[in-house]
């Protein structure tokens, strides 16, 4: 109970922190933000987006009248010359197509990392395995970005298997929607997959080497058995440190990736909200992500007690 | 991951190093013919990026577009342009090696911040512990709560403004990409000092330099810091390379220096990727190769420098 109660303690000063920073960017505009958000507007839309914003407040009031509006969904406005929409109805449609990426990209590096991993411990040394690993490190040194641009211009342009920009949702129809979404997945997988086989390799052959693999292989239980029952599962922690440590690359992976493929997610709002100066807009966008980025910890963090009791027990 | 327990500073010590075969160790604790490949890439593109203004190749604006075919096919290899010519007539080996001038410059900027401000705090956090620990700790808990890019995309677009009006002056946009790449490599190669300082303090010397009465300032930077660094080291060459993938992220986002002003890699690749993918990729291709040699031969020094280092792997 206690542990849980810090822990909750702890989310919520991250949460308030997080927020913080966001609601501050504004101030760190060079010049007067309204004026950076509306150039064109008339000193009266000027003063009306001010007093929308409470831009004429100090800054604890301030924060704490835009924290009340973003808890209560309202995320600000988009400004243009002849009128003003807000942008929550923009950020509620195009969540779930950041959601997709991230996941489908997180599902591949699995399905593909683990079993490599496996085999490639299993095989420690020999010539299959150095190829491999070779190769996993070339990987692992090529930005998701290029990997993408690559991609859409041979998968894309020059082969014309797939489309390399749009997004199709997944209610019209499966294929449909993996077309749009097979190469931005791939872009995104493949430097998560070199980074995941590597650091679960090494777990692997390090967990071979314990006794209780000796006593399973000396009981007569096969091979297999023994690779995928006993050794695979202490290593389910470390899958999970890795997937921690990497979630924040692909998410920020996921960001360039959207523009690249032009996949109306978050990351092609922000942008979007870049291009046109839309500042209020890009602030709220930017605290959505950072929130969804702390839940998942928190998510990660749970996890870890579950599947570790000596977390909670705060050995650890 | 910024509110797990357990310690992710230690833990992203330990991945890369968990490695299980000894003749592995060994090997690559040498340099290799792969290692003298990454570090001659480095000198060469150093080399002619420190040099740039003064080499014998046409400048980055240059254009030569009387050579521009009248159907604005722009002629790739030959004699005068090795790499090319751009749409504009621009030659692409000037774009490229004045790109890596300002690329380079914002990493290596970047990454000497996240050293020096980084360091000196994961000193005092892993020297002191207790409070100062706490306040250090959560500090850098606090500004990993924000996915990497997700922070510097912020800091750069909101601290630049108007991304058609490039602030000039002694905060220009370079300086802006710098600081805030800074601010997001800090935590990281901070809580790397941390980790390694707690284990060193331990350790007999500095008790002995601390019975012998030195000042603690004198055995965190005499005695502590030499020990420290090697570790860091490693971890900056890795950061290196991420900030450069960083600045080309951050220009595919639509923020970052401006390509009309000065070609840097990222720019090149965002500008290029909208106007020239389908017709004539290798304009794409070009700034990406340079992208992935470096960050290739970086991670390459950096696994090369671990192993060599490491007290972990040392026998003693």
């Amino acid at each position: 109970m206690a542990f849980l109660l810090r822990r909750l303690v702890r989310v919520i000063t991250v949460v308030l922190f997080v927020t913080f920073f966001s609601y501050f960017l504004l101030n760190l505009l060079p010049g007067d933000p309204v004026t950076s958000i509306a150039p064109f507007g008339t000193k009266e839309i000027k003063a009306q987006i001010r007093h929308e914003n409470h831009l004429d407040e100090s800054v604890p009031v301030q924060y704490f009248s835009w924290l009340k509006n973003f808890v209560h969904g309202d995320l600000g406005n988009y400004y243009t010359p002849s009128s003003s929409s807000p942008v929550s109805k923009d950020v509620k449609t195009r969540f779930p197509v950041s959601m997709q990426l991230v996941l489908y990209s997180l599902f591949l590096t699995l399905i593909v990392a683990i079993p490599l991993a496996v085999f490639t411990a299993y095989v420690a040394g020999s010539r299959t395995d150095r190829i491999i690993n070779t190769v996993l490190f070339g990987a692992f040194s090529v930005p998701d970005f290029a990997l993408g641009l690559v991609l859409a211009y041979i998968v894309g342009v020059k082969l014309r298997w797939l489309p390399n920009s749009g997004y199709a949702p997944f209610g019209s129809g499966l294929w449909n929607h993996a077309k749009y979404m097979i190469l931005p997945t791939i872009s995104l997988a493949v430097a998560q997959i070199a980074g995941f086989t590597r650091v679960l390799r090494s777990d692997m052959i390090a967990t071979l080497q314990e006794d209780f693999i000796t006593m399973a292989k000396s009981k007569g239980i096969s091979g297999k058995r023994v690779l995928w029952r006993h050794a695979l599962r202490p290593s389910s922690l470390t899958l999970l440190t890795v997937a921690g440590l990497n979630i924040g690359a692909l998410i920020g992976g996921t960001v360039v990736i959207e523009t690249i493929f032009q996949a109306p997610g978050l990351g092609l709002l922000l942008t979007q909200a870049i291009r046109g100066r839309q500042f209020i807009a890009l602030q709220s966008t930017v605290a959505i992500i950072a929130i969804a980025y702390v839940l998942i910890n928190v998510l990660i963090d749970i996890l870890y007690s579950v599947l570790d009791p000596r977390v909670r027990s705060g050995a650890l | 991951m910024a509110l797990s327990s357990t310690d992710l500073g230690a833990n992203l010590a330990k991945i890369p190093t968990a490695a299980g075969v000894k003749v592995e160790k060994e090997a690559r604790k040498r340099l290799g013919i792969t290692g003298w490949f990454a570090v001659s890439w480095l000198s060469v593109i150093s080399l002619a990026a420190l040099l740039a203004p003064w080499l014998p190749i046409a400048a980055p604006k240059a254009d030569f577009l009387d050579l521009v075919e009248p159907n604005g096919n722009p002629p790739f290899h030959m004699a005068a342009h090795i790499l090319g010519l751009d749409g504009n007539g621009h030659d692409m080996l000037a774009q490229t090696i004045h790109g890596a001038r300002v690329s380079l410059q914002i990493a290596l900027g970047a990454v000497l911040m996240g050293m020096v401000i980084g360091g000196t705090l994961g000193l005092m956090a892993g020297y002191f512990k207790g409070k100062i620990d706490r306040v250090i700790s959560t500090v850098f808990d606090i500004f990993l709560a924000v996915p990497a890019l997700i922070l510097a995309m912020s800091l750069v677009a909101f601290l630049a403004g108007d991304p058609a009006k490039p602030p000039t002056g002694i905060f220009n946009i370079e300086r802006i990409m710098t600081l805030a790449l800074g601010i997001v490599a800090t935590p990281p190669l901070g809580r790397i000092a941390r980790a390694s300082t707690l284990t060193w303090s331990e350790r007999e010397f500095v008790m002995a330099a601390r019975a012998q009465g030195a000042k603690n300032f004198k055995i965190m930077f005499v005695e502590i810091l030499p020990n420290v660094l090697p570790a860091m080291l490693s971890i900056a060459l890795l950061s290196v390379g991420v900030v450069v993938i960083a600045e080309g992220g951050l220009s595919l986002l639509g923020v970052g220096v401006n390509f009309t002003d000065k070609p840097s890699w990222g720019n090149m690749i965002a500008q290029y990727a909208q106007t020239d993918l389908n017709d004539h990729p290798w304009l794409v291709f070009t700034p990406i190769i340079a992208v992935f040699l470096t960050v290739l031969s970086l991670n390459m020094l950096g696994d090369v420098i671990r192993a060599r280092f490491d007290a972990r792997e040392t026998t003693l």
